[in-house]
């Protein structure tokens, strides 16, 4: 038995800890906002945060996580709260398909916490795959958001 | 099943998502037929059917049974249902956008709710069915044309009811009335909300005839750019897609599939398998007979059933199968390119033949010709096929992300035998369609494993999966011929196309119509060159192939616009002049093919103006930089692409600006057409860099997104859309995006290098093309 946390709250699991988080989230905890792309971390749907850090959790067995916190594109944002990135990403109107957003999502909160000011070179290290080819408009939503965050930083 | 998209024209869909365009005949036409009842609550309720042909006695399903088309809330809240699949071409926005714009309503207290397919009971059909809401499928840029013709008429239907009861209730003719925002105004200043209405205009009689739509000028929803409906959902992961639907108690199944185009199974050992912890039973789904129409699942496998996904993917793993190749099993894509060399050698079925091509030929004063290669590509939605069934004795229930929702019922009916008044389909949001999900092999798969088994499924697709079973987009080589008189004028064009027809293992296709999948005779240049030909070869492949994003257009206008730059080169003239020409004066032609029945050349003239000048064609560029153009007519739409790229030394090359112009009639949603073009210029440039499904021994051998390698944010270029005003009948936006994007690109390199690529994908041609002129300059004599 393996016991780690889920958007803050703590979880036991019983079975096969060879099992990824990602089968974990979709299939034993309800939280279907992390989606399946490709299952060899290539893609990028499966986006998560461990500990605070972006990781793809299609390859990440549940073993390598006790004691840790999760955090899924469901409990980014205190409940019906929005986190900037969020709402930049409506204001940007950037999903068309939408099913990879939540992993651009994870990966974009994950880059503005290493780099509150990410330069062009920044955001194109980003692996994310969008088949939409949303792209230009993450861009923009990025660019949104970290400005958002950088004068609320200033602010407090 | 049938739908109109132009009002003299109808469109036939076939369950595989493919398009015919027929005229009708005079004397048949459609009526709508609005069916009004009240809410609980109070509130006004809309639904509809409409059946094909005029003049049919109206067989209203009782008002239980109606899908909510429209309600209004005695709150003043709004709920539009969207009856197409969302597959991420904003139709789950634009469509609810027609609706509101003729109620008047406003749009920031509208909720848009999916609609599941809608059938109901028609005898005389061949199908016994007919739509309930209106067409709802997602292929061929139709949803907004469709939806132009009769949703817009939902929301003028409602608004008058709204007005009559406005009118009862201030005793005042209806004439004297405004509406604005949801609100009707009198004109002493006062007014009343819809949802205050709601219930009093529930009671009312529909006015039984067409009612008379704003005026254009009066619009205040269509041509406001619209955010897309669900994003809130989308960015807090509430969204729900085909592989979020589950039904209870429903166990998770994975299927090992045969990898060989129509190979068998020769044995397998599931004993391993049934020991994984979870896994529930193995069973053996039979494919389709070698050959024959694939109308169901495309290829025969192994079932795992288990408790969860992971346990039925172990489970897979450790099951022990000896597949056997089938008749293709030699098959490689080196033989398929020798066939296509041995084929274009000789004469093939000529499908367009004006004038006299030999004659004009023997009469040139230079010839120009080339061979352009078009490999096989995958859809890859990035949300992988899944489907939830559960088959019972007397009803089936269907969840999944599908653009041919229709085409499941009809595949569960087939493999069930159950009524399809009692098949019940629902929609879920679609990660994606690109074509892939015209097909519903997947649907088929989910409800076969589930009557095999009794049980309720849930069916999972990986990227593996995905990428080897699918109906890939059409491998072909096109070897294209001009000739040029003495004014340096193009006298004689052939475009001979030897491709392994989309329509492939279909039922009722006569060989001598597999062209009509691969060339559409009425695309430019056609009337513009007199003497033309267009012949078509047959190439023998096992592989799976369907629609993909544009069909055929993605592969001919890389074909024809790469070489009408080609000959502007050949003949020392500037390709925007020679593509002017080609495409002649200003004027409506007739266009048989899907998107017709008009092309009007000014439209295309426009928009391949409006790029070149937009990027500055013509400029003196610095070395190592190149504009390229192209221009195609795609379902109803104009589009060109004017790009500017700059190429190292190396070869390695990027593009430093895309310009995208596109006229596709009366923009709906600007917005949504901007992401279209955007999503469609880069899906273009993301298969013309680097993408082919290649086949070694009879099988796909790229297996994930590891050797297929979709473009990534570094690589994707921000893209200037720009869309033309316009009065016209708006068209579709899905898919008049991509097929210009590679011949422009592809034109902006030779620009930039004088490499020329007639082989898709790029790769590295251009790094190899330069550094073999480098080793051939330095082995020159006198080189240092």
């Amino acid at each position: 038995m393996i016991k780690f946390r889920v958007n803050g709250k703590t979880v036991r699991h019983d079975g096969d800890v060879s099992m990824p988080l990602l089968w974990y989230l979709r299939d034993h905890a309800a939280l279907t906002g992390t989606k399946f792309g490709c299952g060899i971390g290539e893609c990028g749907a499966c986006s998560v945060h461990l500990d605070g850090a972006v990781v793809r959790s299609c390859l990440l067995p549940l073993s390598a996580i006790a004691g840790r916190e999760v955090t899924t594109i469901e409990g980014l944002a205190p409940s019906e709260g929005l986190h900037a990135v969020q709402r930049a990403w409506i204001e940007e109107d950037v999903p068309q398909c939408g099913y990879c957003q939540a992993g651009q999502i994870m990966a974009a909160v994950d880059l503005l916490r290493r780099k509150p000011d990410p330069a062009d070179e920044d955001i194109a290290a980003l692996t994310n795959l969008c088949r939409c080819g949303t792209y230009p408009r993450i861009r923009k939503a990025i660019r949104r958001a970290a400005t958002e965050l950088r004068s609320k930083a200033a602010e407090s | 099943m049938s739908t109109s998209l132009r009002p003299d024209w109808q469109v036939q869909i076939d369950e595989r998502g493919d398009l015919s365009v027929n005229p009708v005949s005079a004397g048949l036409g459609r009526r709508e037929f609005i069916l009004l009842s009240a809410t609980t609550t109070g509130g006004l309720l809309l639904g509809w059917r409409m059946p094909v042909i005029a003049g049919e006695k109206s067989t209203h399903p009782a008002t239980t049974q109606l899908g909510v088309f429209l309600r209004i809330d005695a709150d003043g809240g709004i709920v539009i249902g969207a009856r197409a699949p969302e597959i991420g071409q904003g139709v789950k926005t634009a469509l609810p956008m027609l609706i509101a714009e003729e109620l008047d309503a406003d749009w920031q207290r509208v909720r848009v709710e999916q609609l599941p397919l809608g059938l109901v009971s028609k005898a005389d059909s061949p199908s016994g069915v007919d739509w309930k809401f209106g067409p709802q499928g997602a292929g061929g840029s139709t949803s907004i044309p469709d939806a132009w013709q009769d949703l817009r008429q939902i929301g003028a239907q409602a608004r008058w009811l709204i007005l009559q009861a406005a009118a009862g209730a201030w005793e005042i003719d209806v004439s004297e009335l405004k509406t604005s925002a949801s609100q009707v105004l009198h004109p002493d200043g006062r007014t009343l909300g819809y949802g205050a209405l709601a219930a009093a205009a529930s009671r009312g009689k529909l006015p039984g005839t067409a009612i008379a739509l704003k005026e254009p000028g009066a619009y205040r929803i269509i041509g406001r750019p619209t955010r897309t409906v669900d994003c809130a959902d989308i960015v807090t992961g509430k969204a729900i897609y085909g592989i979020d639907a589950n039904l209870p108690g429903a166990l998770h199944a994975v299927v090992a599939r045969c990898p060989y185009f129509e190979g068998t199974l020769e044995s397998y050992d599931a004993s391993e398998a049934k020991k994984i912890k979870g896994v529930r039973s193995v069973l053996v789904l039979p494919g389709p007979q070698a050959a024959e129409p694939i109308t169901a699942n495309l290829a025969t496998g192994i079932v795992v059933l288990a408790d969860d996904t992971w346990s039925a993917l172990q489970g897979r793993r450790a099951l022990k199968i000896v597949w056997k190749p089938g008749a293709h099993s030699a098959e490689s894509s080196a033989a398929l390119d020798a066939q296509c060399t041995r084929l274009l050698a000789g004469s093939g079925q000529r499908v367009r033949d004006d004038g006299d091509f030999d004659a004009a030929t023997a009469a040139a004063t230079r010839k120009v010709e080339a061979v352009y290669r078009i490999p096989f590509v995958s859809h890859c939605p990035l949300e992988p096929q899944n489907a939830c069934a559960h088959v019972e004795a007397d009803r089936v229930r269907i969840i999944a992300p599908m653009q041919q929702p229709g085409g499941a019922s009809r595949i569960a009916h087939q493999l069930t035998g159950v009524d399809r008044m009692k098949i019940d389909v629902q929609m879920t949001r679609v990660g994606g369609g690109f074509g892939r999900r015209l097909s519903n092999d997947f649907v088929a798969e989910a409800v076969l494993i589930s009557k095999l088994s009794g049980k309720p499924i849930k069916l999972l697709w990986t990227r593996e999966d995905d990428l080897q079973h699918d109906f890939y987009r059409p491998f072909g080589h096109h070897q294209m011929r001009a000739a040029l008189d003495a004014d340096n004028r193009v006298s004689a064009w052939a475009h001979r196309l030897a491709s392994a027809s989309k329509y492939h293992r279909r039922p009722d296709v006569k060989p001598e119509d597999l062209w009509q999948a691969e060339l559409y005779p009425d695309d430019f240049p056609a009337a513009a060159i007199g003497n033309l030909r267009l012949e078509w070869f047959p190439v023998q492949s096992g592989m799976t192939r369907g629609s993909w994003r544009a069909p055929a257009h993605t592969a001919n206008a890389f074909a024809v616009q790469s070489f009408v730059d080609e000959i502007a080169h050949a003949a020392g003239r500037d390709p925007l002049a020679l593509r002017l020409e080609l495409i002649g004066e200003a004027g409506e032609r007739a266009y048989a093919q899907h998107g017709g029945p008009v092309f009007d050349s000014g439209r295309l003239r426009h928009v391949l103006e409006l790029a070149a000048q937009t990027i500055g064609w013509g400029r003196k560029l610095p070395p190592g930089r190149g504009l390229g153009l192209a221009a195609h007519f795609t379902f109803g739409g104009y589009a060109a692409h004017a790009m500017e790229v700059s190429v190292d030394d190396d070869g390695s090359y990027r593009i430093e600006r895309c310009i995208c112009a596109v006229d596709i009639g009366r923009p709906i949603n600007p917005l949504g057409i901007q992401a279209q073009m955007m999503g469609g210029t880069i899906d273009g440039i993301s298969t013309a860099q680097a993408l082919e499904i290649t086949i070694e021994g009879g099988r796909v051998v790229q297996t994930n997104f590891n050797d297929y390698r979709l473009l990534r944010m570094a690589d994707a270029p921000d893209v200037e859309v720009l869309i033309v005003p316009s009065e016209k009948d708006p068209a579709g936006a899905g898919e008049m995006g991509i097929p210009t994007a590679a011949p422009a690109l592809t034109n902006a390199l030779f620009a930039a290098c004088a490499v020329r690529v007639r082989s898709l994908p790029i790769g590295n041609q251009i790094s190899a093309a330069l550094s073999a002129r480098r080793a051939a300059a330095a082995s020159q004599p006198g080189s240092s």
